[in-house]
């Protein structure tokens, strides 16, 4: 009983996911408001993995812009080598090569960029790099123990790093101004409105299957694994799992994720750069996460739509009001909402809700916990 | 041979660059004392430091101002009484924040990352207003300016070694403050086991707060010495909370030696590699193998098997 | 009693030192299958040390730990535990945001990689096997609770139980029955006669009264070596135990 009911909810809440992102938003926005929804939606990949990783299990990367960054990038490469053939750099010294690496004096391909020439190693290598980086992060630093916060900066430490190499290796990255002016994906021009319309439906699909995935993994023993180790990870430790593997497997999971809405973005964007991938991108995609609920990956989804809207607005209108108010945001969800907009919604809707779909009977003593797996 | 250079020209770029390394390594040390002691203290990371650390930047640079514009005569002294006015607003704005946000978030130390992520946000947005988004650089008096010949080859910046002499008297104040008097006695109670320290009477909230003020005031002095390596911007510091924190980590969270030889170290390394690579890709280098470091030996280079 | 085949568990030599503080010493102790094993000694002697060697822990700085044949200084915490040997902590360390049912459940010894782990399902062997656990440790009617609300001795028991549904060969218990009432020690002690059946079992304990009531062997530890070894009445009459221990 207690189970239909939540399988009927969940079913109500992402068709009510569904109806607002693939049919109400198209209806009622502009082509140009809606590619910055689209946008918007590929921070929500990050925010999803976040609950798992942070939200769940505890751990809270500030790095999670590294990997959105490499998948945004792996794209980018691909599309940018579509778009410098011979023909079309024909007036560079060094025809066939990306524009920015003629200006840096750079005479032919470097090897990592000649695989990205192909589609499915490109669309491979958006998921497999991220993975394969927070695999190596993940092994190294969780065998050893490391945790909390020692962990959170580390991750922080790696994402400047890594933009800092980026800028500064120019002719390899595109440096500051990162790789733009991207047109073709295997010959279909992505910046037309209809592209980009198009380009929008496939982002909400593909965050359909992330939700599905992590609900999937949330619901499976694997998800009470997590939330036990958050809390107890020794006793987990001595019911004979191996904690570090889990974790692991939970960041690169979210690395993956992240890494998928990197490339929709540059797919959408038309264009990729270290801006994204710092430590302030990283830090702000944990505080849409936080906003939505950490624990709840619907409540993500919206969180992060709400604070990019916010975002745009505010730069649009008082752009020096902006940081100030992002600050008192993060202080404000900390202090006085850590279970973010999710936590309201448990609170003052759910009981409503659960009313109306039929169910008076059973005890909200669990009413907590049924929204949080309702939720997603 | 090495690159083109002799051996004595190698042995002079050493020489010099480790002396430039200095007030890099006095920035880095200062800033990781007080980020160390705040760790050490309430478990918590600052992520507002580096904005302390701007804070006393601007002081510096206010006082330069208000000396030329009023004191002329005294110019040539202002740096000694900047260095404690950016002693002291910083360390009061810490003592502020600590009451009004960071105790009640303790034992929540991810969530106290986060909030004071937002504080700096809102501290940069405030300077902005305050101070103006132009980076600002500091007049030094003339005889800081200048600096001494120690062989034809070398020369030693006076404002280095002022700089240095300053650290190395509130690293000594700081060691003497925590374990010689009875305030430090009831720092490191408190650090230790709190509950048992609240109930011999010691008063916690005080000592949390104090030491929270302290490490943000000696932060502002680490702004005083960056205004000679850096210009002053809204958002010069926030890069060095990552730095700081893995010269922190690199030392052993505990250990005030192995702060002071990771500062020096990182500083060290990074200042003579600027000479030889670009900037970035110098500091690309130290961070790296930090990070690397970290990853194979978490608890720091400098600390001994201790029981858990 | 005594059986002659090897030993469950034999420790040899076993020593680990913290900043050349010694605190566990050179020791060497065995326990057999089906023994119920008691450590006792003043605080600080190294006891919970010792489980937290066996258990891995705590890394031996030298000596050697076998179990059923198997070397276990060499494996990792969750490898051990899946040798067998099982571990409660001092403080009950249960899953408070968990349900009874789901915090049994997870202790459940199926599906312990992550591949197993996302494919395991509540099947009726694994509902099966948790009810009877519970029933077990007394909590058969609170499993839709959840942990954070029952008492502490309940608390105690879930753990407990969190073990018993791995079926451990080596149970090993730092002060069970700590901060429960009269009639839960009471309980406890019948429960660990009736588990200690089909295994052994190590206790650490302050309770003297308790010992004495379920010991078989009392192994008497000071400043991390054995003062004393043998039975209660042994032990008790020992005049080095009066002196560090019992006579306070």
């Amino acid at each position: 009983m207690k189970s239909l009911l939540r399988d009927r909810k969940t079913a109500l809440f992402v068709l009510v996911l569904v109806a607002i992102l693939a049919v109400i938003l198209p209806l009622v926005l502009e082509p140009f408001r809606l590619n910055l929804v689209g946008k918007y939606l590929t921070y929500a990949f990050v925010a999803l993995g976040l609950v798992l990783c942070w939200g769940d299990a505890g751990i809270l990367s500030l790095g999670q812009g590294i990997f959105f960054g490499l998948g945004g990038y792996c794209m980018a490469m691909f599309l940018k080598l579509q778009a410098s053939t011979p023909e079309a750099t024909k007036i560079q010294s060094t025809p066939g090569i990306p524009d920015f690496m003629d200006w840096n004096q750079i005479t032919t391909l470097p090897w990592f960029w000649q695989p990205f020439h192909s589609l499915a190693f490109s669309i491979v290598a958006v998921a497999a790099v991220p993975m394969l980086l927070a695999l190596i992060i993940g092994l190294s630093m969780f065998k050893r123990r490391v945790g909390g916060t020692y962990f959170a900066i580390i991750t922080q430490a790696i994402a400047s790093i890594l933009t800092i190499l980026i800028i500064g290796q120019q002719g390899y990255t595109g440096g500051v101004n990162g790789i733009t002016d991207l047109r073709t994906l295997n010959g279909w021009d992505i910046r037309t409105d209809h592209a980009k319309l198009i380009l929008y439906f496939v982002t909400i699909a593909l965050l359909l299957v992330c939700l599905g995935g992590a609900h999937f993994i949330r619901c499976s023993k694997l998800g009470r694994i997590l939330v036990a180790m958050r809390e107890r990870e020794d006793r987990v430790r001595f019911s004979g799992y191996d904690v570090a593997s889990f974790k692991t497997f939970v960041f690169c999971f979210a690395a993956a994720m992240a890494g998928i809405g990197g490339a929709m973005f540059t797919l959408q964007v038309g264009f990729m750069s270290p801006s994204f991938v710092g430590i302030v991108p990283s830090i702000e995609m944990v505080i849409y996460c936080a906003v939505g609920g950490r624990t709840s990956l619907l409540g993500v989804i919206y969180g992060t739509l709400l604070v990019n809207w916010a975002r745009t607005s505010f730069s649009e209108t008082m752009p020096q009001v902006w940081m100030f108010a992002m600050g008192a945001l993060f202080v404000f969800i900390v202090v006085v909402l850590p279970g973010g907009l999710a936590s309201l919604y448990r609170t003052y809707l759910d009981p409503y809700i659960s009313r109306l779909l039929g169910s008076s009977s059973k005890a909200p003593v669990h009413a907590g916990r049924e929204a949080d797996h309702a939720n997603g | 041979m090495l690159m083109g250079y002799s051996f004595s020209d190698l042995g002079s770029i050493l020489v010099m660059q480790g002396f430039a390394g200095l007030i890099m390594f006095s920035v880095y040390l200062l800033m990781a004392l007080g980020l160390a002691i705040i760790f050490g203290q309430m478990g918590v990371i600052n992520m507002a430091h580096g904005e302390f650390m701007i804070l006393g930047a601007y002081m510096t640079y206010e006082c330069s101002r208000l000396f030329s514009a009023y004191m002329p005569g005294l110019f040539s002294l202002y740096f000694f009484v900047a260095i404690i006015v950016s002693f002291i607003v910083p360390g009061l704005l810490g003592m502020a924040l600590e009451w009004s946000l960071i105790r009640f978030l303790y034992k929540r130390p991810l969530d106290t990352l986060l909030a004071t992520w937002g504080i700096s946000l809102m501290l940069q947005q405030a300077y902005r207003s305050i101070f103006g988004a132009r980076e600002v650089g500091v007049n030094l008096p003339e005889w800081m300016m200048g600096s001494t010949h120690l062989s034809d080859s070398i020369e030693i910046p006076i404002n280095g070694i002022i700089v240095m002499g300053m650290t190395l008297v509130i690293t000594a104040g700081v060691y003497l403050l925590l374990f010689r008097s009875g305030w430090g006695k009831q720092v490191r109670a408190v650090m230790q086991n709190r509950a048992m320290a609240g109930a011999v009477g010691i008063n916690t909230e005080r000592v949390d707060r104090m030491t929270f003020g302290l490490g943000c005031g000696i932060a502002g002095v680490a702004g005083a010495a960056f205004t000679m390596i850096g210009s002053t911007s809204p958002t010069a510091g926030q890069l060095y909370i990552v730095d700081t924190f893995l010269v922190v980590a690199f030392g052993g969270a505990q250990s005030l030696t192995g702060t002071i030889a990771s500062a020096f170290s990182i500083s060290q390394t990074r200042s003579i590699l600027e000479f030889f690579l670009s900037g970035s890709m110098a500091q690309v280098i130290v961070l790296l193998s930090v990070v690397i470091i970290l990853m194979l030996r978490p608890q720091g280079l400098f600390v001994l098997k201790v029981r858990r | 009693m005594q059986t002659g085949n090897e030993p469950l568990l034999s420790v040899t030599d076993l020593t680990v030192s913290f900043d050349g503080f010694r605190a566990v010493n050179d020791l060497s102790f065995s326990v057999r299958e089906g023994e119920l094993r008691v450590i006792i000694g003043p605080n600080g002697a190294g006891k919970t040390t010792v489980l937290d060697l066996i258990c891995g822990r705590t890394r031996a700085t030298s000596g050697s730990i076998r179990f059923k044949g198997t070397e276990l200084t060499r494996l990792k915490e969750h490898e051990i535990v899946r040798a067998g040997v099982g571990r409660k902590f001092q403080n009950p360390s249960i899953y408070e945001d968990l349900t009874v049912f789901e915090n049994l459940e997870i202790s459940y010894p199926k599906g312990r990689g992550i591949m197993g782990s996302l494919i395991f399902r509540r099947d009726t062997a694994v509902v099966e096997r948790v009810n009877e656990v519970a029933r077990t440790i007394f909590l058969d009617d609170q499993l839709d609770r959840r942990a954070e609300d029952l008492s502490h001795g309940q608390k105690q028991w879930l753990e407990l139980g969190m073990l018993l549904i791995q079926d451990p060969a080596l149970l090993m218990l730092d002060e069970p029955v700590a901060g429960m009432t009269v009639s839960e020690r009471v309980k406890t002690a019948a429960l660990l006669k009736d588990i200690i059946r089909t295994r052994s079992v190590i206790v650490i304990e302050h309770d003297m009264g308790f010992v004495e009531e379920i010991a078989h062997q009392v192994t008497v530890l000071h400043q991390g070596r054995i003062l004393s070894e043998g039975s209660m009445e042994h032990v008790k009459n020992d005049p080095r135990v009066i002196e560090v221990y019992l006579g306070h």
